[in-house]
C-alpha cells in the first residue's frame, strides 16, 4: 500500500507539471485553434531565465520565478506577434508548421547562446525535510509543488470565469468574429492568452527544476509532447480538461512504470499513447470535451 | 497591385536573393584543399540532442590538431580538420560523409561519435577504402565492418563485463538492479553485457528497469528498484542523465553504490556548485583518470581548460587521442594513401591520455580499463583491470 | 483511350526520360560527383514520402502525423528480407519493396479502422500516437534488433531505382485522383458529409486512400533501408513524421509537383547551410518561418507545375510571341502569380484569388458553390469545423 501511495505521489507531481504546461497548449488552442508546438520550448526558455535570475543576479527563488514568468510571457507574446499573427487567416496547418519552426528556432538559439552543456539548477530542497512512506522517502518539495500548481490553477479558473477579461477570453474562444463584433479587442485577448500560457509554462519550469534540476536546450521537447497529450486527453481547448488530463497522465505514467514487470518495461512508453488512443476512440473530444459540431 | 502585394513581392525577391547569397557562401566555403594541407574529415553531432558529446569530442580533436599544426604539422604539411554536423542522425551522417569524401577530399575520417551513424558511415568507408577512426562509438559491430575501421574506446561488452566482475569480486555484491535507457544503443549494449556476466558470476538481478529518450523523471522506476533491496545499482548512461538518476535515487531513499560506464566521466561537471561530494560512492569504468599525475594527462587537462574554459570529459580525451593517433599514423605512413594509413594504424602503438593504445585484429583497442571511484568530490582510481575478449 | 490522353502520357514519359537521362549521364560521366548522387537519392525518397503523405493529407484531407511509422514498417520488412532471405540481392530488394508496401498497407488498415473514425486535429493526434506505438513495438521486438536496430543492410538503392520508383509513385497518385475513386476521395476532402449524403461510401474511400498512402510510404521505407544500411527505431519517431509534414505544407497541400519541389528545396537547403556550421539549424528555422509567413499556402498552393506553367512563364518572359496555351495535359493548372492570372484569365473559375481545385468540374457531388467549397476546404484542412469559416471567406473576399 505504501508503495502505491509513493508511486501515486510521484505521479501527482509530474502530473502537476504536465497540467501547467498543458494549460498553455489548451488556452492557445481554444483561442486561435493552433497547436503551439513551441510551447515546450517556451518552458525551456523559462527555465534558463529562472536559472540566470537565481545564479547570476542572486535573486531569491520566488523573485526568480516571477522574473522568469514575466520574461517568458513577453517572449510568448512577441513570438505570436511576429510568427503567428501574420498567419491568422491562413490555413491552420501553415501556422502549425510555423510553430514547429519556432520550436526549432528556440532550441537552436538557446544552444548557441548557452551551449548544449547542461546547467545545474541550484538545489532549493537542501534544507527541507523528507517524509518517510514505508521504506521510501518523499521530499516535502513534492507536496509544495503539487500545492502551488493546484493553487495557480484555481486562480486561473477564477480569473477566466469571474473577471471581465477572462470572460472576454471565453467569448473569443467561442466565436472570434462575434466577439470582435461585440467590441472585444481580439488582438489584445490573443496576446493575453499567449502571455498567460507562457507564464504558466515558466512556472511549470520552476517546479520542474525543483525535482529535475538540470537545464539544457532540448529539455522542453519531452514535457512539451507529454503535456500536449495531456491536453488532448482532457479535451483540447478546455481549461479544466487540461488540468485533469495532466494529473491523469502523470499518474498513469507513474503506475505503468510501477506495476509493469521489468521484462516488459520497454513498452511502458507505449502505455501513455494507448490510453490516448482509447480515450479518443471512446470519447473523441477528450474526457471533458463537448462533442464537436459537424456542419455541412 | 496594392501595397501589401507589392510588399510581398519585394520580400519574395529579397528572399530569393538571400537564398542565392547563402548558396554562394556555402559553395565558396567548400573550396578544395591545396597540396600543402592534409584534410582529415570529422563527423559529429554539433546540433541536436546528442550535440553535447559531439561538441566535447570535436573540441578534443580540434585542440590536438591545433597543437600538431603549431608544432609544424605532419612532415611539413598542415592538417585541415573539417568537421560536419550530422545531428546524431545516420542519414545526415551519410550525406556529410559523402561531402567530406567528394568535396573536401579527406584522406582519413575521424568519427563518428555515436554508434548508429558510425555503423552507417563505416559501411561506406569500407567500400571507399577510407581509413576511419572513431573515438567514441562503442557498438561492437562498428569495427567488424572492415579492416580500415578502428576505434579507441572500449566496446560495449568490455565495460559491462568488467563492471559486473568488479561488483561481484571486489564490492562483494550478491544482488544488483539495473536502470537503463531503452532507446540508447550504448546503454542497451552495456546492460546486456553486464546482465550476462553478472548471471554467470552468480549475481542476482533483482530488477531491470528502463526509461525512454529525454526522460527526466526516474522516481517511479527507482522506487520500484528500492523495493527489491539490491546491493548495487548499475546505470549505464551519460553523465547529464546520470546526475538526475543519482539525485532522484537519494530522494527516494535508495542509498546504494551506483555503478556505470565511461559515460559517467564528467559527472563532477554537473554536480551542484559547491557540492561535488554529491556523486560520492559512484564507481564507473573509464579510459583515464583526471587525478592521473602523468604529465601527458595533466598537460591535456590544462590545455583543454585554457582553450574551452571547462573540464574535459572522456569524450574530449578520446577525441584528443584519436586526433593524435591519426596524425601519427599518417606520419608513419609518410603518405596520404589509404592503404598506407590503414596499415600504419594496424601497427601503431601510441601512448595517449587514455592509456597506451594498440589495435587488435578487429581494430579495437587493447588497453587496460580503469575503475574510477568518486570519493570526496574527486575521481580516484579504485582498480585497474585487463579487458578479456 | 482518347488521343489527347495518349499524347499527354507520351509527353510525360518523354519528359521523365529526358530528366532521367540528363541526370544519369551527368552522374556517369562524373560531371556531378557521388555526393550529389546521394542527395539525389534522398530527394527521390523524400519525394515519394511527401507525395504519399500528400495523398492522405492534401487530397484526402486527413492530417496524418505518424507517417514515419508506416515508413518504418516498410523499411524493417525490406531490411529483414534482405538480411535473412539468402536470395540474390536484387531479387530480395524487389521482394522487399513489394512486401514492405504490403506490410505497411496492412498496418495502415489496422490503424485506420479505429483512427479514421476521427477527424481533424484528433485524427492527427491519434496517428501521432500510432506512429509512436509502432516505433516502440519495433524497439521491443527481438527480431528487429531492438534499440540497437539493424545494420549491414546491403546498399542496393541507387539513383535509377529511386527515380523510377518516384515516377511510378507519381503515376499511381495521378491515376488515382483522375479515376472514379479519386474523385470520390476529393469529394470527401471537400465535404465528407455531403459526399456521404450523395452515396459515396466515405469509410471505404478514406481507407482506400489511407492504405495506398501507407503502401507508398512502405516503398519509400524499403528504398531508405537499402540506402542507409542501418536502421534504428528512434529514427522514425514523430519528429521524422513532422519533417515530411513540413515538406507537404511547404510544397502546397494537394500539389504533387509541389511536394517534389518542397522535397528538393528542403533536402538541399540543410546541405547549403553546412558552411554556417553552428548556425545551420538556426538559419533553417528562420527561413522556414519567413517562407510560411510570406507564402502560407506553400510554394505551389494547390496548383501543379506543368507545361502550361512553363509556357506561360515563357510568354511572360519573352513577350506574347509564344503560342497560346493548348490544354496539353488534362491536369488543370494555373500560374504561380495571382495578379497576372486574374488579369489574363479575367473571370477566373471561382473568383477566389486564382486557385483552382483539381478535378472540381468533375466532382460527382458538389453541393456548394465552388467559392464556398474552397472556403470549407481551407477550413477542413485547418482541421476545425467550428467558427472560423466566415473569417476564411472574408479573407478570400478581401483579395
Amino acid at each position: 500500500m505504501t508503495y502505491f501511495i509513493t508511486q501515486f505521489i510521484n505521479g501527482l507531481q509530474i502530473g502537476a507539471i504536465y497540467a501547467l504546461i498543458a494549460l498553455g497548449y489548451t488556452m492557445v488552442y481554444g483561442i486561435i485553434k493552433l497547436i503551439n508546438f513551441a510551447h515546450g520550448d517556451l518552458m525551456m526558455v523559462g527555465a534558463y531565465i529562472a536559472f540566470f535570475a537565481l545564479s547570476n543576479w542572486g535573486l531569491p527563488i520566488y523573485l526568480a520565478a516571477a522574473v522568469s514568468m514575466v520574461g517568458t510571457a513577453i517572449l510568448g507574446v512577441v513570438i505570436d506577434r511576429i510568427a503567428y499573427k501574420p498567419l491568422r487567416d491562413a490555413s491552420r496547418l501553415s501556422a502549425l508548421i510555423t510553430a514547429i519552426a519556432v520550436s526549432l528556432l528556440l532550441q537552436n538559439a538557446c544552444m548557441l547562446l548557452f551551449s548544449s552543456s547542461p546547467r545545474r539548477f541550484p538545489t532549493v530542497t537542501a534544507n527541507l525535510p523528507t517524509i518517510s512512506i514505508g521504506n521510501s522517502t518523499v521530499n516535502v518539495i513534492v507536496f509544495i509543488s503539487i500545492a502551488l500548481a493546484i493553487a495557480l490553477m484555481i486562480i486561473l479558473n477564477l480569473f477566466v470565469n469571474k473577471t471581465r477579461i477572462g470572460k472576454a477570453m471565453l467569448a473569443v474562444s467561442e466565436d472570434m468574429r462575434a466577439a470582435q463584433l461585440m467590441g472585444i479587442n481580439v488582438d489584445f485577448i490573443v496576446s493575453l492568452t499567449f502571455a498567460i500560457g507562457s507564464a504558466l509554462a515558466a512556472f511549470a519550469a520552476v517546479l520542474y527544476l525543483f525535482s529535475y534540476p538540470q537545464i539544457e536546450p532540448y529539455m522542453g521537447a519531452m514535457p512539451g509532447i507529454k503535456a500536449f497529450i495531456a491536453a488532448v486527453l482532457g479535451g483540447i481547448g478546455i481549461i479544466p480538461g487540461a488540468m485533469v488530463g495532466g494529473f491523469l497522465l502523470g499518474i498513469i505514467e507513474s503506475m505503468a512504470k510501477a506495476y509493469i514487470p521489468s521484462a516488459f518495461s520497454q513498452v511502458t512508453d507505449a502505455v501513455v499513447f494507448l490510453v490516448l488512443i482509447l480515450v479518443l476512440l471512446i470519447k473523441p473530444s477528450g474526457l471533458m470535451g463537448k462533442p464537436e459540431k459537424v456542419k455541412v | 497591385m496594392n501595397m501589401k502585394q507589392a510588399f510581398k513581392k519585394v520580400m519574395a525577391v529579397s528572399m530569393a536573393a538571400a537564398f542565392a547569397v547563402i548558396s554562394l557562401a556555402a559553395c565558396s566555403k567548400s573550396s578544395s584543399s591545396s597540396s600543402d594541407e592534409i584534410v582529415i574529415g570529422g563527423l559529429a553531432p554539433l546540433t541536436g540532442s546528442v550535440s553535447l558529446y559531439g561538441k566535447a569530442t570535436t573540441n578534443g580533436a580540434q585542440l590536438a590538431f591545433k597543437e600538431i599544426n603549431a608544432a609544424g604539422g605532419i612532415n611539413g604539411k598542415q592538417i585541415k580538420y573539417v568537421v560536419l554536423d550530422e545531428k546524431g542522425d545516420a542519414q545526415e551522417a551519410i550525406t556529410a560523409y559523402n561531402r567530406l569524401r567528394d568535396q573536401e577530399k579527406m584522406v582519413a575520417l575521424l568519427g563518428d561519435v555515436t554508434s548508429t551513424p558510425s555503423l552507417a558511415v563505416a559501411q561506406r568507408a569500407v567500400q571507399d577504402n577510407i581509413p576511419m577512426l572513431t573515438p567514441t562509438s562503442t557498438d561492437a559491430q562498428v569495427t567488424l565492418t572492415g579492416d580500415n575501421v578502428f576505434r579507441i574506446c572500449f566496446i560495449d561488452p568490455d565495460q559491462g563485463t568488467t563492471m559486473a566482475k568488479y561488483a561481484s569480486e571486489k564490492l562483494g555484491a550478491k544482488t544488483a538492479a539495473i536502470i537503463s535507457n531503452a532507446s540508447d544503443t550504448y546503454s542497451v549494449g552495456l546492460t546486456k553485457a553486464f546482465t550476462e556476466e553478472a548471471e554467470a558470476l552468480g549475481l542476482t538481478i533483482t530488477a531491470s528497469e528502463t526509461y525512454g529518450k529525454d526522460d527526466k523523471d526516474f522516481k517511479s522506476q527507482l522506487t520500484k528498484i528500492q523495493q527489491t533491496n539490491p546491493d548495487v545499482l548499475y546505470c549505464p548512461d551519460y553523465y547529464e542523465t546520470d546526475i538526475l538518476i543519482l539525485s532522484q535515487a537519494k530522494e527516494v531513499g535508495l542509498n546504494i553504490p551506483i555503478l556505470g560506464g565511461d559515460g559517467w566521466d564528467g559527472i563532477l561537471n554537473v554536480t551542484e556548485e559547491g557540492n561535488p561530494q554529491e556523486a560520492d560512492g559512484v564507481y564507473f569504468t573509464n579510459h583515464f583518470s583526471e587525478s592521473d599525475t602523468s604529465e601527458k594527462v595533466q598537460n591535456f587537462i590544462a590545455a583543454y581548460k585554457e582553450e574551452y574554459d571547462e573540464d574535459p570529459v572522456s569524450f574530449s580525451a578520446l577525441g584528443y587521442d584519436a586526433a593524435y593517433m591519426l596524425a601519427e599514423a599518417i606520419k608513419n605512413a609518410n603518405s596520404t594513401d589509404s592503404d598506407a594509413i590503414t596499415s600504419a594504424l594496424q601497427s601503431i602503438s601510441y601512448e595517449g591520455v587514455t592509456g597506451s593504445i594498440s589495435f587488435d585484429e578487429n581494430g579495437d583497442p587493447i588497453k587496460p580499463i580503469l575503475i574510477i571511484k568518486v570519493d570526496g568530490g574527486e575521481y580516484t582510481v579504485a582498480d585497474k583491470m585487463e579487458i578479456e575478449r | 483511350m482518347p488521343k489527347k490522353k495518349i499524347r499527354s502520357y507520351l509527353i510525360n514519359i518523354a519528359a521523365a526520360l529526358l530528366v532521367f537521362s540528363v541526370v544519369y549521364l551527368a552522374l556517369q560521366l562524373g560531371w556531378i560527383n557521388s555526393y550529389y548522387r546521394s542527395i539525389l537519392i534522398l530527394i527521390c525518397i523524400n519525394s515519394i514520402m511527401t507525395i504519399s503523405l500528400n495523398l492522405a493529407t492534401g487530397l484526402l484531407g486527413e492530417l496524418c502525423l505518424g507517417h514515419a511509422g508506416f515508413m518504418a514498417v516498410g523499411a524493417y520488412t525490406a531490411a529483414l528480407i534482405s538480411l535473412n532471405s539468402g536470395l540474390s540481392p536484387y531479387l530480395s530488394l524487389t521482394l522487399g519493396i513489394l512486401t514492405g508496401a504490403v506490410t505497411a498497407g496492412i498496418t495502415a488498415f489496422i490503424v485506420g479502422i479505429p483512427a479514421l473514425r476521427l477527424r481533424g486535429d484528433y485524427l492527427a493526434i491519434i496517428t501521432l500516437a500510432f506512429g509512436q506505438i509502432i516505433t516502440i513495438l519495433i524497439r521491443s521486438l527481438g527480431f528487429t534488433g531492438g534499440a540497437l536496430g539493424l545494420n549491414g543492410i546491403p546498399l542496393l538503392t541507387d539513383f535509377p531505382l529511386t527515380f523510377w520508383m518516384l515516377i511510378v509513385t507519381m503515376y499511381i497518385v495521378y491515376a488515382l485522383i483522375r479515376s472514379r475513386q479519386g474523385r470520390a476521395i476529393l469529394a470527401i476532402r471537400e465535404d465528407d458529409i455531403a459526399a456521404e449524403a450523395s452515396g459515396i461510401n466515405v469509410t471505404h474511400y478514406k481507407m482506400l486512400a489511407f492504405v495506398i498512402s501507407a503502401m507508398l510510404a512502405g516503398v519509400a521505407g524499403a528504398l531508405y533501408a537499402h540506402y542507409q544500411g542501418v536502421l534504428t527505431p528512434e529514427k522514425f519517431d514523430y519528429n521524422y513524421s513532422i519533417d515530411f509534414m513540413v515538406m507537404v505544407v511547404f510544397g502546397g497541400m494537394g500539389s504533387i509537383t509541389g511536394s517534389i519541389l518542397a522535397a528538393v528545396v528542403l533536402t538541399i537547403l540543410p546541405q547549403l547551410l553546412y558552411g554556417f556550421s553552428d548556425y545551420r539549424m538556426l538559419l533553417y528555422s528562420i527561413l522556414l518561418i519567413a517562407l510560411m509567413i510570406f507564402k502560407p499556402s506553400g510554394l505551389l498552393g494547390q496548383k501543379e507545375l506543368s507545361q502550361r506553367v512553363f509556357q506561360r512563364l515563357g510568354r511572360q518572359l519573352w513577350g506574347k510571341k509564344a503560342q497560346t496555351v493548348p490544354a496539353e495535359t488534362d491536369i488543370p493548372t494555373t500560374v504561380v502569380d495571382e495578379d497576372t492570372y486574374l488579369t489574363e484569365q479575367g473571370s477566373g473559375d471561382s473568383g477566389v484569388g486564382g486557385s483552382s481545385t483539381r478535378g472540381q468540374e468533375n466532382l460527382p457531388v458538389s453541393g456548394t458553390p465552388i467559392a464556398e467549397a474552397e472556403g470549407k476546404h481551407q477550413e477542413r484542412l485547418g482541421l476545425d469545423t467550428q467558427g472560423d469559416e466566415p473569417l476564411a471567406r472574408k479573407q478570400k473576399g478581401r483579395r
